[in-house]
């Protein structure tokens, strides 16, 4: 009988994971060995033809790349900020519930709302920080239409708008830290660095930790950006992993390959919570 | 009393029975819109949509506003998937060739069978037909649609000793003008290159007397030689002639920069005219875009399109409906309210339309040109033979093709996918 209750009370969570984790992901993987069903060409098994165009496939390759070194680039970028920012608003400074806000801010706003603010920073000619360039005499760039500049100028965008986001969770492993061990280490005489390597940083990793997991996640999803900025362009020099999944299964139609493009994708996302949880999490101090 | 009641619960089941029946005879359209441009457009269509439907009570209209050309071709397809389909739909003018290959609609060939939908299929402005044409039938009704067009800063041209009556009419006119009207603190010409590059791109292809693909969508001409010769003309624009910025330049910010005065000329849709009415601190003009080989632009915009998935009498009253909205008056009022083109000749002989032309010519601009327009790039494939070319083009402008080699690897890559629908 406690058995029923058991699997009665784990039934409504099983349903929704199964209906929309693990059926979609079966299918998707089941789709990705078949071709595209259009009326002039029906549904049919093809094996790995749609692995092999993929790597063949120079948008798919630009994209990969663009996506891991997008990753690479935002997730310590912001980390380090976050961390910079919670210890700096953590002490005893002037007005520190505003600049608190301030930092938190960019958090609030819809990515969409943030794009197209920065789209505006961005523009030549009449966009903010060309005209500050200008008046202090450097030269204008073209952020968005250069393609050495645009991977940058979207992950600078990115940065500011999730490092508020991490500081809050700093900010509360910071205050739960206790007063007592920075009284020790103040007896001891260490210095400030020091102090906040041997402990305050070794005391954060279990946030760290997190935060990065939740920072490498976010980077995979994040696309809403590009559909204001760049659509992916000039030339796919900002076109991101899933922003190309969306263009192949919703503007091109082809379900089937887009389906292996998800595969890809998720076996990227696997690949790293395994390394993440199976080798960095033993490492970690928990108290 | 007893008597008197049962007789009121009588004559009530009875009433509402009948008003069941009346709601059940009632014919149900879902109909999914987009809006790509500003503006309250949403309430327009409302109340045209309401004014259908006092006029026939039997039809009842579900009118969903469902974003941009992109999403409301997803929703709709969703929804037909999904088995709640809509019956009737506005999707960009270039979704055709996806729409039949999805088997998703009828063609309006196939619906309008009496002699007076015959002659109503042949109303509109042929060059609107253009893309909703294919296989010998029409399954397209020009709505929303446009024209690209230059807008151009009268002020500007005074300073530079310019007659602002006189936009460049040519390609070396427009060289040597942006010459002028190019100093520190002004370009003197921006086609955008970001958000629809190949669109731009059709109209210097046919000024140069090409186009970019067949009336079957099975075959893309994009290594022409004057092809090749329009991409680079346009490259030529920034890099040779230095009237336009290097790089390419973003679709959704260059009104504000023409607003404020940072370019002279600008390429774009006529769906900004009301836009650019409105905030212009200067004297403006707008003029058909300059000829090469001859004058030349693709159309844009929506259409009208009728899901196959619909009963034969919601097939009747969508039908219906859409002769409604593309009437003379309500294509009038539309292009009053948006700047899009009135659909057919008579929406320009409508008193409305007549009046607001005479006072503010500007608005008539794209009809005109639509004696020199073209259809807009569309073929089987059309989102990836599109992003192909829209690579190329930006490969191009961003310096790391030459235009040849672009368009080569272009045609190639096109070639490749249209290769089965022969």
């Amino acid at each position: 009988m406690r058995h029923v209750y058991g699997w009665l009370l784990l039934l409504p969570g099983f349903i929704l994971i199964v209906a929309f984790t693990h059926y979609p992901t079966v299918t998707t993987f089941i789709n990705s060995f078949f071709s595209n069903q259009t009326v002039l060409k029906p549904r049919r098994f093809i094996g790995l033809d749609n692995y092999e165009y993929m790597i063949h496939d120079p948008i798919f390759m630009q994209t990969l790349k663009n996506t891991l070194y997008f990753s690479l680039t935002t997730v310590p970028l912001s980390i380090m900020i976050a961390l910079a920012m919670a210890i700096f608003v953590q002490e005893k400074i002037k007005a520190r519930s505003i600049v608190r806000l301030a930092y938190f801010t960019p958090t609030i706003l819809p990515m969409v709302a943030v794009a197209n603010i920065w789209l505006f920073f961005y523009a030549p000619e009449i966009g903010l920080i060309n005209q500050v360039l200008h008046y202090f005499g450097f030269n204008e760039y073209n952020f968005l239409g250069d393609r050495d500049l645009v991977l940058g100028s979207t992950i600078v965008m990115t940065v500011w708008k999730e490092a508020g986001f991490f500081m809050i969770f700093y900010l509360a492993a910071l205050q739960g830290i206790s007063k007592e061990l920075y009284e020790a280490a103040k007896i001891e005489g260490s210095s400030s660095w020091m102090t906040f390597t041997k402990v305050t940083f070794p005391l954060l990793m279990p946030t760290t930790f997190f935060v990065m997991i939740n920072a490498l996640i976010n980077s995979f999803k994040m696309i809403d950006h590009l559909f204001i900025l760049t659509k992916g362009g000039p030339d796919n020099a900002s076109n991101l992993l899933l922003y190309y999944i969306y263009d192949v299964a919703f503007s091109f139609f082809d379900y089937s390959y887009a389906a292996t493009l998800t595969i890809v994708l998720l076996s990227i996302l696997i690949i790293i919570s395994l390394i993440q949880f199976g080798l960095i999490e033993k490492k970690i101090h928990y108290k | 009393m007893l008597k008197l009641m049962k007789k009121v619960a009588m004559y009530s089941v009875i009433g509402a029975s009948l008003l069941t029946s009346a709601n059940a005879d009632k014919t149900k359209l879902t109909m999914y819109y987009p809006v790509s441009v500003g503006g309250p457009l949403t309430k327009i269509v409302d109340s045209m949509v309401n004014d259908f439907e006092k006029q026939n009570p039997d039809i009842d209209v579900k009118a969903i506003y469902a974003g941009n050309y992109n999403d409301a071709r997803i929703k709709s397809l969703a929804a037909l998937k999904a088995g709640e389909p809509a019956q009737l739909a506005v999707m960009f003018s270039i979704d055709v060739y996806d729409l039949i290959e999805q088997n998703a609609i009828v063609s309006f060939s196939d619906l309008a069978k009496s002699q007076e939908d015959k002659k109503w299929l042949k109303s509109f402005y042929p060059a609107l037909m253009e893309n909703g044409t294919t296989l010998g039938k029409v399954w397209g009704i020009p709505f929303q649609r446009s024209t690209i067009v230059m807008y151009y800063n009268k002020d500007a041209f005074k300073k530079a000793g310019l007659d602002p009556n006189k936009p460049p009419k040519n390609w070396d006119e427009m060289i040597s003008m942006g010459k002028k009207l190019t100093n520190d603190k002004q370009w003197g010409l921006m086609i955008p290159s970001t958000g629809y590059p190949y669109w731009m791109f059709g109209a210097l292809a046919k000024q140069n007397g090409e186009v970019l693909m067949n009336g079957e969508g099975t075959k893309t001409y994009f290594n022409n030689p004057k092809v090749i010769e329009a991409l680079q003309y346009w490259k030529d624009l920034s890099s040779k002639y230095k009237i336009m910025p290097e790089g390419t330049i973003e679709w959704g910010t260059l009104r504000k920069n023409f607003l404020s005065g940072k370019t002279a000329m600008m390429w774009h849709s006529t769906g900004n005219l009301t836009a650019v009415k409105k905030n212009a601190t200067f004297d403006f003009g707008v003029a058909m875009l300059p000829a090469k080989e001859m004058r030349g632009t693709p159309t844009g915009g929506g259409n009208f399109y009728v899901f196959k998935n619909t009963t034969p009498k919601q097939k009747e009253a969508s039908l219906k409906l859409i002769k409604f909205m593309t009437s003379p008056e309500n294509s009038a009022k539309w292009s009053i309210g948006t700047g899009y083109i009135g659909i057919s000749k008579a929406a320009y002989e409508t008193p409305a339309l007549k009046k607001y032309v005479e006072e503010f010519p500007p608005a008539k601009v794209a009809r005109d040109q639509l004696d020199f327009a073209t259809a807009e790039l569309s073929t089987y494939q059309t989102g990836r033979v599109r992003k192909i070319l829209d690579d190329s083009i930006q490969a191009v402008l961003t310096d790391k093709k030459s235009a040849k080699d672009a368009l080569n690897d272009a045609q190639n890559q096109a070639t490749r996918l249209l290769k089965d629908y022969k």
